[in-house]
C-alpha cells in the first residue's frame, strides 16, 4: 500500500519527517456485518472511514467522541492491533502497514497500550513482580537479579512500594493497579503510548494522581501519548491537540484551548457545551443534541452529523464535507464552520 | 417545609468472613418534597448502600440495618416487613440503576414490561395499562411510542433504555425517585438529555430525587442539596451553593480541586494523597486523617461528630482552618 509518491513526499520535508512520530494516511477499518439468509455479508460498519492524522513527537493527542464514533478502533488500528482495511500507517517515517509479524514485534517495543480496566488486563494469578517483569522476560532482555532490579526501579518510578512486589493484583486498589499497567507499558522504554480510557474508571482523587504520573513520565521519558477518553475536563488538562470523531470520521482537529474556547464544528460545540462543569452557577446555553449517534452500519448521507445538527441545510444532506484547514492550527469538516 | 424522607442515625452492617463490616455509620439526612439531593463520594464511600437501605433492598445482599430510622412520610421503613415494603417500592419510592440493560428483561418487549409494572401497582385493565404505558414513554421523551412498545431492550440504545427504566420507575407515581449513577454509562450528550429529563420531571410531577453520583459536575447541575460521604460516613452536607462556594471539609475541598479545570491547565493537578481505606481496616480517629492536609493530633485520636454550623453540617475538627483557604474553581 506504500506508494512511491508518499515516500518522496516524506523526503521533501525532512523537518516535518523528524517531528512526526506516527501518521495515518486515508486509514480505513471496516467490519463486515453478516446477516440474512446463508449469513451473507450484508454491509460494513465503517468504524474508521478515511482518516488522515499526524501525531508529533512529545505531544499528547486526544481523541474524543461518543461511543461508537470509532476512536478506540482508530487507536488500535494505528498500532495494528486491528489490521486496517485500507490506507497506510507510518511510524517514525517507516511504513508499517504491511510489516510481517516478526518485524512488527520489534516496532511494538516502541508502541505500548494502557487499557481502561487494569483488572481485566492483569493476570490475577501472576505476582506484581512477574507482571511488571513480563516484558523483559518475553523479549529476553533481563533475568534473575537484573530483572528484579529493573522491576524495583519501575515500581519506584510509578509510585508503587517495591516491597509489595510479591503480592497479587487483587491486593491493590484501582489506582495502584493502573500504576502496574503503566509500569508494564513503559518497561521497554517506548516512544509512543496509546492510553485507551486509561483514567476513566478511576475515582476523581485517584484519577488526578494517575494523570500527574502520566504527565511526569511524559516529561522525563519523552513519551508521546494518544489519549482516548470521554472525560472532557481531563482531555482539556492533559492534551496538546484534540481530534473530535463522529461516526468514523474526524470532524475537527485543533490545539486544545482554541478548540475548547472556539469550537468550529457544531458537533464539537455541542459536546463541549454539554460537559457537566463543577459550578452550580454556570447556567450556560447548552446545545442539546437531538437523538443519539446513528448506527455506524447505516450512516446518514452527506454530512454524517446532519441528522442531529442544529445548523444543517439541504447541502449537508447530500454533500459530505471534507476535513480542511481553516487556520494553521485547525482543520474542520463542516460546510458552515462556526469560526 | 415538611420533610418527605428523614434518615436518622442509620447504620448498616454486612456479614463477611472477617466478621461484621459496618458499611455506613450513623448517617442522617433529609429530603423535602420536590427536592433533589445528591449523595456524592468515591467508590467504597457507602453512597449506594445508603440508597439500597432506604429501599430495604440490602437485605437481599447479606446486609442488615444495625440501627437508626428511615422515616418516609413519618413512617419508619426499618420496622416494616418485606411484604409491606413491596407495596411501598414502586408506588411511593422507585429506584433506577446505572446499567439499564441488566435491569430490563431481554426476552420481553418494552410494552410488556411497562404494562406489568403498571398492573403491579394499579388495578387497571390491559387497555388502560397500555394507554398509561404510552403516556409514560411520551413523558420520558421517546418518539414513535407505538413502535417502541413492541421493541425489545436490545433494539434500543443506551440512552433510550435508561428512559424506559425511568418510565417504569414512574409507573406507580412515586413521590421519591432514587437514581443510582443513572448517567455514568452514558455519553455526555445523552447524559445531558437524561439530567434534563430528571429536572423536568421533578417540576412536572413534583417528585423528590435522591441522585447518587461520583461526578461533582453532575451534582452541580441537578442538586438542591449535596451530601458528601467518605468511608461510610457523611463528612459534610449543605446546599449546592454552600458546598461548591465554600467547602468546609478537607475531603470535599480535595474532590473539587482534583477536577481538571481550564485555569490550571499547565500546572499539576491537585490530588488527595493515598486512597480510601478498606472498611475492615479503618484508621483511628477521623477516617480521613491519613489523607488530610489539615490533620492535627486531635484528628488522630478522636472522630469528629457531624456539627451543625451556619445551617449546614460538617464533620471536621479543623473546619475553620479549611474555610480560610479559598478554592479556585
Amino acid at each position: 500500500m506504500t506508494t512511491k509518491e508518499e515516500t518522496v513526499h516524506q523526503d521533501q520535508h525532512p523537518l516535518e519527517k523528524s517531528n512526526i512520530l506516527i501518521e495515518a494516511k486515508n486509514l480505513k477499518k471496516y467490519f463486515p456485518v453478516k446477516g440474512g439468509m446463508f449469513n451473507r455479508q450484508k454491509s460494513f460498519v465503517k468504524a474508521v472511514d478515511d482518516i488522515s492524522l499526524k501525531i508529533y513527537e512529545g505531544e499528547t493527542f486526544s481523541l474524543v467522541g461518543e461511543s461508537g464514533s470509532g476512536k478506540s478502533t482508530l487507536g488500535r488500528a494505528l498500532l495494528r492491533l486491528q489490521e486496517p482495511t485500507d490506507g497506510s500507517i507510518f511510524f517514525e517515517g517507516q511504513d508499517i502497514t504491511s510489516l510481517k509479524k516478526e518485524e512488527m514485534r520489534k516496532i511494538r517495543h516502541n508502541m505500548q497500550v494502557i487499557y481502561q480496566d487494569p483488572f481485566g488486563s492483569l493476570n490475577p494469578r501472576m505476582k506484581v513482580t512477574e507482571l511488571i517483569g513480563e516484558p523483559f522476560r518475553i523479549n529476553k532482555i533481563a533475568s534473575g537479579k537484573e530483572l528484579e532490579k529493573r522491576v524495583i526501579e519501575l515500581m519506584e518510578l510509578v509510585g508503587l512500594d517495591p516491597s509489595r512486589r510479591n503480592r497479587y493484583p487483587h491486593e491493590f486498589s484501582g489506582g495502584q493497579r493502573q500504576r502496574i499497567g503503566i509500569a508494564r507499558a513503559i518497561a521497554l522504554n517506548p516512544k509512543f503510548i496509546l492510553a485507551d480510557e486509561a483514567v476513566s474508571a478511576l475515582d476523581v482523587s485517584v484519577q488526578a494522581q494517575v494523570i500527574n504520573l502520566m504527565k511526569d513520565l511524559q516529561r522525563d521519558l519523552g513519551l508521546t501519548y494518544l489519549f482516548i477518553a470521554h472525560g472532557l475536563n481531563v482531555v482539556r488538562h492533559i492534551s496538546d491537540r484534540v481530534g473530535v470523531m463522529y461516526l468514523g470520521h474526524l470532524v475537527e482537529v485543533g490545539e486544545v484551548e482554541e478548540l475548547y474556547k472556539r469550537p468550529a464544528h457544531p458537533y464539537t460545540s455541542a459536546l463541549i457545551s454539554t460537559n457537566p462543569t463543577p459550578n452550580p452557577r454556570a447556567k450556560r446555553e447548552k446545545v442539546i443534541l437531538k437523538g443519539e449517534i446513528p448506527s455506524p452500519s447505516n450512516p446518514p448521507s452527506g454530512c454524517r452529523f446532519h441528522t442531529r445538527c442544529p445548523l444543517a441545510t439541504d447541502r449537508c444532506k447530500t454533500e459530505a464535507p471534507k476535513l480542511v484547514p481553516i487556520s494553521e492550527e485547525r482543520s474542520v469538516a463542516c460546510h458552515y464552520p462556526l469560526v | 417545609m415538611k420533610e418527605l424522607l428523614q434518615v436518622k442515625n442509620l447504620s448498616v452492617e454486612f456479614q463477611s468472613d472477617a466478621g461484621k463490616i459496618r458499611a455506613i455509620d450513623d448517617v442522617s439526612f433529609n429530603v423535602k418534597p420536590g427536592e433533589t439531593v445528591c449523595i456524592v463520594g468515591e467508590s467504597g464511600s457507602g453512597k449506594s448502600v445508603t440508597s439500597l437501605s432506604v429501599m430495604r433492598l440490602l437485605e437481599y445482599e447479606n446486609g442488615s440495618i444495625a440501627g437508626g430510622e428511615v422515616l418516609f412520610e413519618n413512617e419508619d421503613l426499618v420496622t416494616k416487613s418485606q411484604e409491606e415494603m413491596r407495596k411501598i417500592r414502586g408506588n411511593d419510592i422507585s429506584i433506577i440503576f446505572q446499567e439499564p440493560m441488566t435491569a430490563l428483561n431481554p426476552v420481553f418487549t418494552i410494552g410488556r414490561q411497562l404494562i406489568e409494572g403498571i398492573q403491579q401497582h394499579q388495578d387497571v385493565s390491559k387497555k388502560e395499562a397500555w394507554d398509561r404505558a404510552c403516556e409514560l414513554l411520551r413523558l420520558v421523551g421517546l418518539n414513535d411510542v407505538p413502535v417502541r412498545m413492541k421493541q425489545y431492550p436490545h433494539e434500543l440504545s443506551g440512552g433510550m433504555r435508561q428512559r424506559v427504566m425511568i418510565a417504569i420507575a414512574l409507573a406507580g407515581n412515586p413521590k421519591l425517585l432514587i437514581a443510582d449513577e443513572p448517567t455514568t454509562a452514558l455519553d455526555v450528550t445523552i447524559e445531558t438529555q437524561i439530567l434534563n429529563l430528571l429536572n423536568e420531571l421533578k417540576e412536572k410531577i413534583n417528585m423528590s430525587i435522591i441522585l447518587i453520583t461520583h461526578d461533582m459536575g453532575v451534582a452541580a447541575e441537578v442538586a438542591d442539596k449535596i451530601v458528601v460521604m467518605y468511608a461510610g460516613k457523611i463528612v459534610e452536607q449543605g446546599t449546592v451553593y454552600q458546598i461548591f462556594d465554600e467547602p468546609t471539609h478537607p475531603y470535599t475541598k480535595g474532590l473539587l480541586q482534583s477536577i481538571p479545570s481550564d485555569t490550571d491547565k499547565k500546572d499539576r493537578l491537585y490530588s488527595i494523597k493515598g486512597t480510601i481505606p478498606s472498611l475492615n481496616d479503618l484508621p483511628q480517629g477521623c477516617r480521613f486523617h491519613p489523607r488530610c492536609e489539615f490533620a492535627t493530633d486531635k484528628c488522630l485520636q478522636s472522630e469528629p461528630p457531624l456539627l451543625q454550623e451556619n445551617d449546614r453540617e460538617v464533620a471536621c475538627w479543623n473546619f475553620k482552618e479549611v474555610l480560610k483557604e479559598k478554592v479556585k474553581l
